[in-house]
């Protein structure tokens, strides 16, 4: 199939990198839609996490927010917040965190918190909820965002949650035990982080997409690797169980009852 | 001890200027008819505790309530940014606030270690994170048996925490059910502790064994108030109004619309305006 957006794209070479024995941590917006089309494709026994506490979702919309009502009625088990963070989450039990970002940099730190001085805030973010320790206590973190200069940046605002800090060794200097950004999945590259520097390298370009085009859109000098790959194209079942998703859930939320 | 009451009166005897109050439910039951009752009683300089500010503390700073926030994530759920919040933050609209800002999990265990008596939250958190370097509540501990470096914060204490449940019996205990966020902690860590409720039954007879139950003499006073979390919701009543949070976006990015809006839908009705408003979302 060749007639999809690069969001459809994105989303879906997010959703394939996950399988069926992930517990997974899931943010809000393109994560939440990259593992719940996982979930109805090839990942049926994925685990979905919401931090509302809700574990084990198998939502048939996509929620607008981390606590509707449609993740408890299909969880497992629905637990008090305070258990989700100390239990599931700082127990170590969940393997992969699931963020966005609205500014991220080469390494892998997300700032959602303010764009400009934290006192004199520019434009005031929503903030961290829980990401901060999301990256610090999920066993592997994957973050998936649209590319653009203003998100792609040298240098972000504000180290909402840590990623590989400065590079090389930070995580460990610090004493964190955990793996952090491994995947970056954009609208345009799949990029993983090198494993000396950890720096993001673009390890496959969409189909349809140039060199030119990553770095236009990135505010740092891009690094592909020297295997450069294409990404598979959107096959017809995960397009249209991507497209079925979001029209229930545009229908739910307008007010109108999904069929 | 759980006396029923109206809830003008309810909020009337709770709420003084200046306190510290929690506003909780975790996108679920957050007590939305409550918030309204506190804006129209016009009780300000107050300090605000709740994970996500949401639409509620959205209201409450766009009426000028609130002197200082505490919270983690300050976002229309789904939708985008919180504007009044914005404006008092950027422009000091219409009033500058204090902000103390944290992470969920920060939030969701300094609620626990409030309800446990405990003068702090400890826990493995902030590691390399930014907030640490500008919110001086947040600071370290190392474990005295591992030497391991953990995150420190203070407990919550509220004078009077304000939530929203599905029932309560005649006696006064109150039940919870769904999503249960972070309210029994809060609850339990406040002096104080309001709820309105769906309905009022006789009793729990015949009821699960573990269902989240707060006894009667946990609660100061109880009001009932059917739809009272719209345009949140309460599980097994009503769903979300979506729709309502989508169209926030719009009254809330307009300071004249906002105060339209506001004189409309709290200033001007009481808190029986909320069973309406959740009639199209019953189930």
């Amino acid at each position: 199939m060749s007639d999809f957006t690069p969001t459809e794209m994105m989303t879906i070479a997010a959703a394939r990198q996950l399988t069926s024995k992930d517990v997974c941590f899931v943010g809000i917006g393109a994560p939440s839609a990259a593992c719940n089309v996982a979930r109805l494709t090839h990942a049926p026994d994925i685990t979905l996490i919401y931090e509302s506490g809700t574990i084990g979702t198998a939502p048939d919309v996509l929620p607008l927010s981390i606590g509707d009502g449609e993740l408890c009625e299909t969880a497992v088990s629905t637990v008090s917040v305070p258990e989700m963070f100390r239990y599931w989450l700082m127990g170590g039990r969940i393997s992969i965190g699931f963020l966005g970002a609205a500014q991220l940099d080469r390494f892998g730190n997300i700032n959602t918190t303010v764009i400009g001085d934290y006192h004199h805030p520019k434009v005031r973010l929503p903030g961290g909820g829980g990401a901060p320790e999301i990256a610090s206590s999920c066993g592997e973190v994957y973050i998936t965002l649209k590319q653009a200069k203003r998100a792609m940046v040298e240098k972000i605002d504000f180290f909402t949650s840590f990623g590989h800090g400065e590079g090389g060794d930070h995580r460990q200097r610090l004493g964190i035990k955990t793996k952090g950004p491994t995947l970056l999945i954009t609208d345009l590259a799949i990029w993983r982080p090198d494993p000396e520097t950890k720096e993001f390298v673009v390890r496959s370009l969409h189909q349809g997409v140039t060199r030119e085009m990553v770095q236009e859109t990135c505010g740092w000098t891009v690094r592909f690797a020297d295997d450069l790959e294409e990404t598979p194209p959107p096959t017809h079942e995960e397009l249209e169980t991507l497209r079925a998703l979001n029209e229930r859930t545009r229908l739910a939320h307008s007010g109108g009852k999904a069929a | 001890m759980g006396k029923i009451v109206p809830l003008q009166q309810a909020v009337a005897e709770n709420l003084k200027p200046g306190d510290t109050v929690a506003f909780e439910g975790f996108t679920h039951l957050i007590p939305h008819a409550a918030a309204h009752e506190a804006i129209r009683q016009g009780i300000g300089d107050l300090t605000l505790i709740r994970m996500t500010p949401d639409i509620v503390y959205d209201q409450m700073i766009g009426m000028g309530l609130a002197r200082k926030v505490v919270f983690s994530y300050a976002g229309n759920p789904g939708v985008g940014l919180l504007r009044r919040m914005r404006d008092a933050i950027e422009n000091g609209h219409p009033r500058s606030i204090e902000t103390v800002e944290h992470s969920h999990s920060a939030m969701a265990q300094a609620y626990e270690a409030g309800a446990a008596g405990l003068p702090c939250a400890i826990f493995r958190g902030y590691k390399g994170a930014g907030l640490k370097a500008v919110n001086p509540d947040i600071r370290s501990v190392i474990c005295p048996f591992t030497g391991e470096e953990l995150a420190a914060v203070p407990a919550h204490r509220p004078d009077v925490t304000f939530i929203h449940a599905q029932k309560a019996n005649r006696r006064g205990d109150v039940l919870i059910e769904g999503i249960i966020g972070v309210q029994k902690e809060a609850a339990l860590a406040a002096s104080r502790v309001v709820v309105t409720v769906e309905e009022i039954v006789e009793d729990f007879a015949g009821l699960h064994p573990n269902l989240c139950i707060l006894p009667h003499w946990t609660i100061t006073a109880i009001a009932e108030v059917p739809g009272g979390a719209h345009p949140s919701y309460a599980h097994g009543y009503y769903d979300r109004d979506n729709a309502a949070y989508l169209d926030w976006d719009k009254v809330s990015s307009d300071r004249e619309a906002f105060a339209a809006w506001m004189q409309d839908n709290v200033l001007a009705v009481g808190p029986e305006a909320f069973a309406d408003r959740v009639k199209g979302l019953r189930k």
